[in-house]
């Protein structure tokens, strides 16, 4: 029988293997991947690279996809997670359209039922990519293994320039089987696609620094732009230099300081007051990186109605898309700063920003320092608190907890605080800390989590436990979806709607529990997470809360603090949505 | 305002999926759609008529130009051009003075006769939309059997391609032998 030669040999590689090289040749250190039927040769071949690559299971494709997430979030590099073909491929949908909304460089990889079967229903076949199209920034199917080489390289070249977002690869399993001799040299093939991040004109630029020096309020509108565009240094510095006040999206918290002088903290349906405020008394404002959601406007059309409006983003389509812009930009927002920073001359404003921070002072984000028992605004004030020493990453889910953490934590740099921001993604919280602990073994690393959220991928603590990383989890314990109930008790009279966490025959179940705090409380945290290998404790007096949180910082390995809290607690101030400021429900 | 847009597009499979997809799930809603390859077998040309005002058609040219695959789009409607439909037309016609009637009004539109059937005329006609309009309300009162039309196409006058602004000059004096 007929061998190849060993130098022919050394030259073929099989198209799993062709995968693995080009994910280590790009510089990906770690993926989270779930196994199956048409995944497996990748699998076997992430075997052979396994001192290249850490490849970490996952318990849910869900939760892999959204670690992948935590990992680029905190590092900025991509996030790699892979599945399997059918279901392992649908349970990555979530996470991937999660990644287009907030921006996120992400590569999926799913693997396919071979080629021949394509088209047939065949097991666990689903069409992914038809699925994903409108999901993902851009998608591919291999279905001839000489185009592999080039699609990986596309791949991560789209994914991470430009505005950032996710890219989905689905492999057929004989691609990942047949053998080819690589050109690695390959070209890429993307006529419609630079990549070459925009650029503003310096007049453009001359423009926004006139407009800067003109102006009698100016008020600077930050978001993820900033964070993504790594300009944090530079939006710090405009604001040194100007001395303008800002305030920053859910998605920009950490661009500038929560304790800078002049930081307004959050805009937006639950943002600050002195942040609404002056959105709504600003002459000019300055948004970079930011895409005028409807949970920041609320009613568009009377949202910085005063305010001339300049808009710096790198996706032309967000420009004029929500709201015209005076001064359009479409440029990467970095190199805007850069230059505006060389030639911008300090506004005279001191009228207005001693204006926004009385308001500052006058209307801070509060609660109820009297409760008797833990509200889940003091948990997360004192966990700021006594990690404001230490770089600490902090995710979530998302509902109340969500908005809380925003307002409550005093964030330092960017890309520390990470939340599903534009989707909306219950359960992303502790997934996506496993991603940034794979990345950062020696950070500390807290989930701030609430019992509806934490439930919809508790699964990955076993992720967490057996692939050593030491999460920790502050969950906020109120047995309802305390957003949902916030709005029956707003808007539908209380009526509670299949918003209790617990059994159907309590009485909460139908608001009928007559009291703010559930003392039945269901299921049991602890018992579950010590299951999983974690430590874990139960809180529900206040004068435990320190102690419980500094054990929880100290403990070595993962660890959940469940903190039992009411549920009547609403998150204010708050803007009813497509409502004004002036709407703005202060108690 | 009703917008011919042209899109340069690479000839990969899904890309027309892809394109209605977006359109679809943004709510912008397409009159016409043609497809088909180009001079250079890599690339496809997509041409769309939208009607929306000006504000619309900026997001629909920019989420166009931002899917990968797409190269560019031209918003030719703002530049001298050309536009074209093609019509089959099965119509309803016993020989005797209708079959004449029906030829006659061919010629005067210069559509031509494909097929000649016992009681059915097949008729090709290409044209604007409103001259394949008006044939087509020409050929109602003798009873349309069947009518299939393609999307509208378009091309600017001039030397230069979609892509590049004609010379003006060029496109005045054609517009009057085109």
């Amino acid at each position: 029988m007929p061998t190849l030669s060993p130098t022919t040999e050394t030259q073929l590689m099989n198209g799993a293997d062709i995968l693995v090289k080009s994910l280590v040749d790009h510089g990906v250190e770690i993926l989270f991947a779930y196994p199956g039927g048409c995944s497996m040769p990748m699998h076997q071949s992430l075997t052979k690279y396994a001192d290249k690559i850490r490849t970490i299971l996952p318990r849910h494709e869900q939760g892999g996809a959204f670690a992948a997430q935590g990992y680029a979030r905190s590092t900025g590099k991509v996030g790699v997670c892979m599945a399997t073909s059918g279901p392992g491929a649908t349970n990555l949908v979530t996470a991937i359209a999660d990644a287009k909304l907030d921006s996120i460089p992400l590569i999926a990889i799913t693997g396919q039922v071979p080629t021949w079967n394509i088209g047939l229903d065949a097991f666990q076949e689903t069409p992914i990519v038809e699925v994903c199209r409108g999901i993902t920034k851009h998608h591919y199917m291999v279905t001839d293994i000489r185009d592999l080489a080039r699609v990986m390289k596309e791949a991560f070249f789209i994914a991470t320039t430009g505005r950032p977002g996710p890219v989905l690869i689905d492999m057929p399993k004989n691609i990942q089987q047949e053998k080819v001799s690589v050109d690695w040299n390959v070209p890429m093939n993307l006529p419609g696609y630079t990549g070459k991040n925009k650029t503003a004109q310096p007049e453009q630029i001359k423009q926004i620094a006139a407009a800067i020096k003109l102006a009698k309020r100016p008020l600077i509108y930050a978001g993820g732009g900033i964070i993504a565009g790594n300009a944090s240094a530079d939006l710090r510095e405009l604001v040194r230099k100007t001395g303008i006040p800002i305030t920053m999206t859910v998605m920009g918290l950490g661009a500038y300081p929560s304790e800078g002088p002049l930081s307004l903290d959050m805009l937006g349906m639950h943002g600050s007051v002195y942040a609404n405020w002056a959105i709504r008394d600003c002459d000019l404002l300055i948004a970079l990186g930011v895409r005028f959601d409807d949970r920041v406007t609320g009613k568009v059309e009377a949202f910085a109605k005063h305010a001339k409006i300049i808009h710096v983003d790198i996706d032309a389509s967000e420009i004029n898309k929500n709201k015209t812009a005076h001064i359009p930009v479409c440029s990467d927002v970095k190199p805007v700063l850069q230059e505006l920073n060389r030639i911008v001359e300090a506004p005279d404003i001191a009228p207005w920003v001693k204006t926004v921070l009385d308001w500052k002072d006058s209307y801070p984000f509060k609660f109820d320092a009297g409760f008797e028992g833990i509200l889940q605004q003091h948990a997360i004030a004192e966990l700021s608190r006594l990690t404001q020493d230490r770089k600490t990453f902090f995710t979530v889910g998302v509902g109340q907890h969500q908005m809380w953490s925003a307002q409550f934590l005093k964030f330092k740099h960017p890309r520390t605080w990470l939340s599903s921001s534009g989707l909306g993604t219950m359960g992303f919280g502790l997934p996506a800390a496993m991603g940034v602990q794979a990345a950062h073994p020696d950070a500390l690393v807290v989930d701030i989590d609430g019992d509806g959220s934490y439930q919809m991928n508790i699964q990955e603590m076993a992720t967490c436990f057996c692939e050593k990383l030491p999460v920790k989890v502050l969950l906020l314990d109120n047995q309802h979806l305390g957003m949902v109930v916030q709005w029956e008790d707003r808007f539908h009279d209380k009526n509670r709607a299949h918003t209790y966490l617990g059994p159907i025959d309590h009485l909460e179940a139908t608001g009928k529990g007559g009291t703010n705090f559930v003392s039945e409380r269901y299921p049991d945290f602890v018992t579950i997470a010590k299951g999983y290998g974690w430590g874990a404790a139960t809180i529900s007096q206040k004068s435990d809360l320190t102690g419980a949180i500094e054990e929880m910082i100290s403990s070595d390995g993962p660890y959940l603090l469940n903190v039992q809290v009411p549920y009547v607690e609403h998150v204010l101030p708050m803007i009813p949505g497509g409502r004004t400021v002036d709407d703005m429900i202060l108690e | 305002m009703r917008h011919v847009l042209s899109a340069l597009v690479q000839n990969v499979p899904g890309v027309l999926a892809h394109i209605s997809g977006m359109m679809a799930s943004r709510g912008y809603n397409i009159d016409s759609l043609a497809v088909g390859e180009t001079e250079d077998p890599n690339l496809s040309r997509m041409t769309f008529v939208v009607v929306g005002d000006d504000k619309l058609l900026e997001q629909v040219r920019k989420q166009l130009e931002k899917i990968v695959t797409v190269v560019r789009v031209d918003d030719i409607s703002s530049q001298d051009h050309v536009e074209r439909d093609l019509m089959l037309i099965k119509v309803s016609a016993p020989a005797g003075p209708k079959r004449s009637e029906i030829r006659e009004l061919v010629d005067i539109f210069r559509g031509r006769i494909v097929d000649v059937g016992e009681q059915e005329l097949m008729i090709e006609i290409s044209g604007r939309e409103s001259k394949i309009e008006a044939f087509i309300g020409r050929m109602r009162p003798y009873g349309i059997l069947e009518l299939v039309r393609t999307g509208r196409i378009a091309m600017v006058r001039g030397k230069g391609k979609s892509d590049e602004a004609p010379l003006l000059h060029e496109s005045s004096i054609r517009k009057y032998v085109g």
